[in-house]
């Protein structure tokens, strides 16, 4: 029986019609279409799905859409202002922090969590804070310093 | 221009990849990410058993299940007989096709038996559920010791073990036995004072991708076919597709997504066919995702193996002979990659006499698929740990001991040919000279060394470049931009046009946009994507002289392209003010057309990759657990095109090998069921796993090159296993032959050893 979610994605309120078993990736890749959050392992490993969720980092492959009803749900989409990059983004960009881009949008909206809880964190505490964020491309080397960069940046 | 010399304005320079922006804000699109109006999912009935035969398929009651458009099994896809390969570039479509739809038997649990395509993945699934397969259970094999057996179950009843004399009459597991020799064993053998024989196993890993495999297929109602999916090659999606579906290749467009890993895994098709097949019988547009258990059970982890190195040396450390004997996992289908573990393993060195020898041998696993320097990782493991121990019975130093024995020009490699100029003796002298190799060491904690060896490659790539109306330019290739290559083809066009980086712009062409061009592998992409669109350059320069020459009206030879202008050769040439690129664009109508040049090419002249690793490790003598404190990777990289993305490659390869090396491994029970499909157990390196990882870039020019690349993505991930064992045996003095190294291993062999 499908039921009714609704929550501000993104700045604007959504609804859906949607079977209770809809997970929030799903909810946000296939009806909101919204494709920068990616599924890299359905079991709550890689990271990759990571949105915000009232302003915390959570993993959207292993949250049920309906959990979230009513919430206010950030996706990578939303995080640049305008044309301008958020200053996490920019860092990865300009650090090479990526090489295929896959892991990319989660690792981003990790950090900037990350740097919400500690705004000057340590090459340690980024390690131990990324341990739920897989990359298979980088041996993590650019990632963490595209953090230590964007953690600088967000100081401002 | 000489593209090669030092004072290069782009190449060499750590530009900001053209891809960027969207891939830190989510807008580039990966294989999963296309969707089409009435678009159907499909999904993959796969077999519970190991090995069996099927008997019937019944698809009838899954037909009529709600929301279902299409099901089908291997009797609605092309039939290869067994007897005749037919080959897509290194792929024989014989097994391919049999991979990805069962024909007959089911060889592996995971193995593809059926799809479906139907209007949501719930209603697909519950329509796997209703397909009824009856199979005849058979006994199954799982390592490759057992299946070389002469009982063993047999997987295959036609194969017959290739590369022996005379051709064996009955069926058996070994598809393949290859060797290489030079000199005299027997002699080589009898001058060495000291000598080290030794066994190794590895057990497979997979490449790890993080993007599992995607595609969305439509089918117009006169056959032609769109495929959208993530693949390190369009052009491959579009020939093995179109031979599998029976369709013309000029009726498959392949469009390339943004690709999220492949590192070899992503050679070759797993849905694309099925999905094509789905959608041609429904109508519809059939878009497939695998899960992550799905990437684990059905497609190429890399082979397992069993190996043994015999390694013999004077006192003064001259090694006199070596032989070592590689037996491969291939997977339920042959085409393990014996034959480069056979050639890279004593590539770096010069050994008079000299045996490889490589065994492919099939077993009721995955087909096991390319992953980052196929076999040379397995190869590196077993021949450099034996080289270790040896340096260490004589008493040597090991970068020393290497240096005695290191290829360098003129060497004959035991595989063929006798290298170039080649920078492996400038590897171990950086890593001689690196502070790191000098630094103190405490409690439990010691220092390993390993080098290793890749071929590197060339072939076909196409390229074009656009000179657009306001001076900009396009730059279009086919290759998949895997890990920054795009940024690459910028630095290269720009320095080559004289013209500011920002001022270009690359784009991937898909199959009816660009010519034929060959995947993304084996250290490919820069060196000979990067020749053709040199060459293109150099014919678009020369049209832009033409033009400049027109418009002077003045000899073409009186015309030569600087800085990004064209301008009179001398003073007799005449007087004229500079042509930029951006003034010749805007009058590029008026004098000929537009600008634009396209060239395809089979570029020669790959040269060899060596690297030298140096890893500090400390270990825990409570919990056996190893801990990776310090890691100097030196590489001879030929040039760096994009130095970040050259170190960005070396440190992945190291990641991946230190994950090899410590944790990764496909456990399976007695059942023939893999256990571990999922990254909970397996358990891939996380950042808190790994220190930074130091690059050290040396450049040793490949003369072949017009810019001297020789390669760069696939020789990390050579040394690291035996960099990392050599470590844990100078720390603890526990020499570990059987990976992965994870805690209950090194415990095992602590308490031994004490
Ligand atoms: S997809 Fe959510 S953690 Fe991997
Ligand atoms: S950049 Fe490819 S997984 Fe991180």
């Amino acid at each position: 029986m499908p039921i009714t979610v609704s929550m501000t994605v993104n700045g604007k309120a959504v609804t859906g019609e949607i079977e209770p078993r809809t997970l929030l990736v799903q909810f946000i890749r296939e009806n909101l279409k919204l494709t920068g959050t990616h599924v890299g392992c359905d079991t709550s490993q890689c990271g990759a799905c990571v949105v915000h969720i009232d302003g915390t980092s959570v993993k959207s492959c292993t949250t049920l859409a309906v959990q979230v009803d009513g919430a206010d749900v950030h996706t990578i989409e939303s995080l640049a202002d305008g044309d301008t990059l958020h200053p996490m983004q920019e860092a990865f960009r300009e650090n090479h922090g990526l090489q295929c881009g896959f892991c990319t949008p989660g690792m981003v909206m990790s950090a900037v969590d990350l740097v919400k809880e500690n705004p000057d964190p340590s090459e340690q505490e980024i390690r131990e804070w990324l341990e739920g964020n897989l990359c298979r491309c980088t041996g993590y080397h650019n990632i963490v310093k595209s953090i230590k960069a964007g953690a600088a940046a967000m100081r401002g | 221009m000489d593209g090669s010399s030092m004072d290069n304005k782009w190449i060499g320079k750590r530009t900001i990849r053209p891809d960027g922006a969207d891939k830190v804000t989510g807008r580039a699109t990966f294989g999963a990410d296309f969707n089409l109006p009435g678009m159907l999912w499909g999904k993959v009935l796969r077999s519970p058993h190991p090995h069996a035969k099927i008997i019937s398929i019944n698809l009838e009651k899954a037909k009529a299940a709600p929301g279902v458009k299409s099901v089908i099994c291997s009797d609605d896809m092309v039939e290869f007989p067994l007897d005749t390969p037919v080959m897509v570039g290194p792929a024989d479509m014989r097994f391919v096709s049999r991979n990805i739809l069962a024909r007959d038997k089911v060889l592996y649990a995971g193995h593809a038996v059926a799809a479906v395509a139907a209007t949501s993945v719930k209603n697909a699934q519950d329509a796997l559920a209703l397909i009824e397969v009856e199979y005849e259970i058979l006994p199954h094999v799982i390592d490759v010791e057992d299946a070389m057996k002469p009982d063993a179950p047999v997987l295959h009843d036609f194969l017959r073990t290739g590369g022996v004399d005379p051709k064996p009459e009955s069926a058996s597991n070994v598809a393949s036995r290859l060797e290489f020799k030079l000199g005299d064993l027997d002699a080589g053998f009898a001058a060495a004072d000291v000598i080290v024989e030794r066994t190794y196993k590895t057990k497979p890993v997979h490449q790890g991708y993080l993007e599992p495999h995607a595609c969305l297929v439509s089918v117009a109602k006169d056959g032609q076919a769109t495929i959208w999916s993530s693949s390190q090659g369009h052009f491959m999606v579009r020939s093995a597709t179109a031979i599998m579906t029976g369709l013309n290749v000029a009726d498959i467009r392949a469009i390339p997504a943004e690709i999220g890993g492949g590192f070899g895994g992503k050679t070759i098709v797993y849905l694309e066919p099925l999905a094509l097949i789905m959608a041609r019988i429904s109508g519809f547009p059939v878009k497939m995702v695998m899960t992550r258990e799905e990437v684990f059970l059905a497609t190429g982890p890399t082979s397992g193996s069993w190996n043994t190195v015999k390694i013999g040396a004077t006192k003064e450390g001259k090694i006199t002979a070596a032989t070592a004997t590689f037996r491969f996992q291939a997977g339920a289908f042959p085409g393990s990659p014996a034959r480069p573990a056979a050639s890279c393993a004593f590539a770096p060195y010069e050994i008079e006499n000299v045996q490889a020898i490589g065994y492919d041998v099939v077993m009721n696993r995955p087909k096991s698929n390319a992953y980052r320097a196929p076999g040379a990782p397995i190869a590196a493991f077993s021949v450099e740990s034996a080289i270790d121990e040896l340096a260490r019975k004589l008493g040597l130093d090991p970068v020393e001991f290497r240096l005695k024995n290191a290829a360098k020009e003129g060497t004959r490699a035991a595989y063929g040919p006798t290298f170039r100029k080649i920078g492996f003796v400038e590897t171990l002298d950086a890593a001689k000279r690196h502070p790191h190799y000098s630094a103190p060491l405490g409690p439990n904690q010691g220092r390993g060394v390993a080098s290793g060896f890749w071929f590197n490659v060339g072939g076909e790539s196409s390229a074009q470049i656009h000179v657009n109306e306001d001076g900009t330019v396009t730059v279009i290739t086919g290759h998949p931009d895997i890990g920054g290559s795009r940024a690459s083809m910028v630095n290269i066009t720009a320095e080559m046009l004289g013209i500011d980086y920002n001022l270009v712009r690359a784009q991937i062409g898909d199959t009816n946009a660009i010519g034929i061009s060959a995947t993304t592998g084996g250290s490919r992409v820069t060196f000979a994507a990067g020749m053709a669109v040199t060459q293109v350059a150099e014919k678009v320069i020369l049209t832009l002289r033409e033009r400049a020459a027109k418009i002077w009206d003045i000899d073409l030879d009186a015309v030569v392209w600087e800085n990004g202008e064209a301008s009179p050769a001398g003073s007799n040439a005449g007087d004229f003010e500079p042509l930029s690129l951006a003034d010749l664009a805007a009058k590029a109508a008026a004098t000929g057309g537009p600008i634009a040049g396209q060239i395809s090419i089979n570029a020669q002249g790959a040269a060899p990759a060596f690297a030298t690793h140096i890893c500090d490790v400390e270990v825990d003598p409570d919990t056996g657990r190893v801990e990776i404190l310090r890691y100097t990777a030196v590489q001879d990289v030929g040039r760096a095109v994009h130095p970040s993305y050259v170190e960005g490659q070396i440190q992945g390869g190291v990641a991946q090998g230190v994950g090899w090396a410590l944790n990764e491994e496909y456990i399976y029970g007695d059942d023939g069921q893999m256990q571990n499909p999922g990254f909970l157990d397996y358990r891939m390196p996380v950042a808190s796993d790994l220190p930074m990882i130091e690059a050290v870039v040396v450049e040793v020019p490949n003369d072949a090159h017009p810019h001297g690349v020789r390669g760069v993505g696939e020789v990390p991930i050579a040394p690291p296993m035996a960099a990392v064992a050599n470590a844990i045996e100078s720390a603890t003095g526990l020499r570990l032959q059987d990976l992965p190294m994870s805690p209950p291993k090194v415990l095992a062999g602590l308490d031994a050893v004490s």
